[in-house]
């Protein structure tokens, strides 16, 4: 599979090297080329600087041949204009964000986004340690 | 009308400003507290502080009763996420977004967004009229920017001066709606003779536009 990554944090960064690793090929997109730091040091895909909701940027990362796409930058909002443009602008068949806030992810996962809430996960995921 | 306006910038400041002296309700939602402050001192108790992409702020200042969303913020992701949300989850009417990003227009609609005002290329136009360098100047766009109204100032060296509005070779889609001369402004007919220093105004397609310019300049 192509994958775009959009967002090369901590997340994005170690995601990429976990899908290469499984025989994928990743392209990363960030707008600071200081974020390519968390990519693995063996890392061999495309390492790309830019905005991902920059329509020019995402077909220079080649979106248009993409079967999945990942936004997982720090803005909420940024992911799900990112994953917006990917779903109904250039038909990518897998999408999928990182939405902090829980109501939004909420609402976005009604409206048809594959989405990931990192606040409900680890909430729970602490719950349940704490729990037992 | 209660109008909910998001971004309390110096565009969010003057448009719920206008409002409320239109006799409009308007809450206006900003995250900084120091903007807040200016617009409780100036305007009145019509601020609250939060960040209006959150349901839960939204919630708490009644936007379900809203009629009107506008999002003003100078981040398009932010002002997209605004509308959504105000959509989705509080069935708003109608919702504009403004956009800093000319790029961002069309995806904007795509994405459900009512109405999209586009700072940038508002600016573009009106120093564009000013310029005295392009014959050709936009008016107006309308129809989710499938159709504009320009206009041409017939140069003096214009093959057409003289000829007849049905003897110019217009590009398809394209129509001449109003012609200012000297004697004033006339609704052409073919028969309409163009003279120099005639303003043609027509309604034409984006793509269409250096066409129609050259027909009436004889540039391209």
């Amino acid at each position: 599979m192509k994958i775009i990554i959009m967002g090369c944090g901590r997340v994005g960064g170690y995601l990429a090297g976990l899908l290469e690793e499984a025989g994928h090929e990743v392209v990363v997109v960030d707008m600071d080329s200081y974020s390519f730091r968390w990519l693995p040091p063996e890392f061999k895909g495309k390492a790309l600087v830019g905005d991902g909701t920059d329509e020019e940027v995402l077909k220079k990362a080649g979106i248009e041949s993409a079967d999945a796409f990942v936004s997982a930058t720090q803005g909420d909002n940024r992911n799900v204009m990112a994953a917006q443009i990917a779903k109904h602008v250039f038909n990518v068949p897998k999408v999928v964000s990182r939405i902090y806030d829980p109501l939004r992810e909420e609402m976005y996962h009604e409206m048809g986004f594959e989405t990931i809430s990192p606040t409900t996960v680890s909430a729970q995921m602490l719950r349940d340690v704490i729990l037992g | 009308m209660y109008i909910v306006v998001v971004g309390g910038g110096k565009v969010g400041y003057y448009l719920s400003k206008a409002l409320l002296s239109e006799g409009h309700e308007v809450l206006v939602l900003e995250k900084d507290p120091d903007k807040c402050g200016v617009i409780c001192d100036e305007l009145g108790s019509v601020v609250v502080r939060g960040d209006g992409c959150e349901a839960r702020t939204l919630k708490d200042v009644g936007t379900e009763r809203a009629d009107l969303l506008i999002a003003v913020t100078d981040e398009d992701e932010d002002n997209l996420v605004s509308c959504q949300v105000a959509k989705n989850k509080f069935h708003v009417p109608r919702t504009i977004a403004r956009i800093n990003n000319p790029k961002n227009e069309s995806l904007f609609k795509r994405l459900g967004i009512d109405v999209t005002v586009s700072s940038t290329n508002l600016i573009l136009e009106h120093i564009e009229e000013e310029l005295p360098i392009n014959p050709l100047v936009h008016l107006l766009t309308v129809g989710e920017g499938n159709i504009e109204i320009v206009e041409v100032k017939v140069p003096e060296d214009s093959p057409v001066i003289g000829s007849k509005i049905k003897e110019v070779e217009l590009p398809h889609n394209t129509m001449v709606v109003l012609m200012i001369g000297k004697s004033g402004a006339r609704v052409p007919t073919g028969e309409t003779v163009i003279q120099e220093g005639d303003q043609v105004i027509a309604m034409t397609q984006p793509d269409q536009e250096a066409v129609f310019k050259a027909a009436f300049t004889g540039k391209k």
